[in-house]
């Protein structure tokens, strides 16, 4: 009987909790395979020598993911040699943001990083990404380190004072707490697909 | 010769004036009949309306000229403004974010004629102000809240909006 009891309470507890997609700082991310723009499957397991990641849900059409555009593939530039690839990834629904708008938006921007489609959205889903572009910076074991905006100034990169993704990396690689863990900004909601 | 050429020039140039003004006077009337112009607002005008106790329930639409869902999905808070009166639509810009220039915005007003209420969120650095309108908006657009002031019941969607949703979004934090 008080089992059931422990029973019936716990239920109650978890229908109380609210409801809370992806993942929060901290949490574990599970590994996945998505196609690349040179068509071959890529999972971050392929990156034997990764100290970490920084993924990006991004897209081709969003003014926000353009005004990030140069500062994204200046991340990677400055981070993928020290361990910490960019692994972008585009979970849209819609014309524009096409595989084929991918391929040539990669080509056309010489992308030195990955960029993932993710059909299905199922990965987006996972990780609760909501806006492009959205980062999670991963260490090594796949932990969430960061999750939030690129830096504090989406409209021009002169008016940067903080720039998040760089400060959490920077913590990784030295061994230090990541100050700023989470942080919001106004973005092109993902297209998801009409359930 | 040159004084039977002149004054036809003279009428047609007189013709294209007329029509300049009656174009302008046009602009003019169009501009006065659909010519809201969007209120700059700051966070805490937007946490007055969504704290102070009032008869309407509120619906506040995050927005964006550029954001093509948004602009989707407008007709629909449009209809609601004029079919609904126990309703108070407010169509809040973010594009301050991107570009400060008020200009856009008032020219989508004007080309979709909107009715509802428009206001551009003035505000700079959103990550120290998002959580302060809804600690569950993660900043994407289009995202709708839905608040009943009276019982502090309210609804946050972070998505595009179809036929028939707003009403049930409505009907919900209504009892």
């Amino acid at each position: 009987m008080k089992q059931f009891f422990a029973f019936i309470f716990s239920a109650l507890l978890i229908a109380a909790s609210p409801i809370k997609n992806g993942y929060t700082v901290g949490d574990q991310a599970t590994d996945f395979k998505l196609k690349n723009v040179d068509g071959k499957m890529i999972s971050l397991a392929d990156y034997k020598n990764a100290k970490g990641f920084i993924v990006i849900f991004d897209c081709n059409t969003c003014p926000y993911s353009k005004a990030y555009n140069q500062r994204i593939i200046a991340l990677d530039e400055k981070y993928s040699s020290k361990g910490f690839p960019v692994i972008a990834i585009n979970a849209n629904q819609g014309a524009g943001d096409s595989y084929e708008n991918m391929i040539r938006i990669s080509k056309k921007k010489n992308y030195q990083f990955p960029y993932l489609i993710d059909e299905t959205q199922e990965v987006a889903k996972a990780f609760g990404a909501t806006n492009t572009p959205h980062v999670f910076v991963l260490n090594k074991d796949l932990k969430v380190a960061y999750i939030g905006a690129i830096d504090d100034s989406p409209r021009y990169e002169t008016g940067v004072s903080k720039r998040y993704v760089e400060d959490a990396v920077d913590a990784l690689m030295s061994n230090k707490a990541v100050s700023v863990t989470k942080t919001k900004a106004i973005g092109c909601g993902i297209k998801w697909k009409r359930s | 010769m040159l004084k039977a050429v002149k004054p036809p020039i003279f009428q047609r140039s007189l013709i294209m004036i007329k029509c300049f003004f009656i174009f302008c006077l046009l602009c003019l009337a169009t501009n006065i009949l659909h010519g809201q112009k969007a209120d700059q607002i700051k966070l805490k005008d937007l946490q007055a309306v969504l704290n102070t106790p009032a008869e309407q329930i509120q619906v506040i639409n995050f927005w964006a000229t550029w954001c093509a869902p948004c602009v989707k999905e407008i007709p629909l808070f449009e209809k609601l403004n004029t079919e609904n009166k126990n309703v108070a639509v407010t169509l809040v810009s973010m594009d301050y974010d991107l570009d400060p220039n008020p200009e856009k915005v008032n020219r989508f007003i004007a080309r979709k004629k909107l009715q509802s209420k428009v206001v551009i969120l003035a505000e700079a650095d959103p990550n120290l102000w998002i959580d302060k309108i809804d600690k569950d908006w993660e900043g994407a657009l289009p995202t709708t809240l839905i608040v009943n002031t009276k019982t502090g019941k309210r609804k946050l969607v972070q998505k595009e909006l179809h036929e028939g949703e707003l009403e049930e979004l409505i009907k919900e934090v209504t009892n």
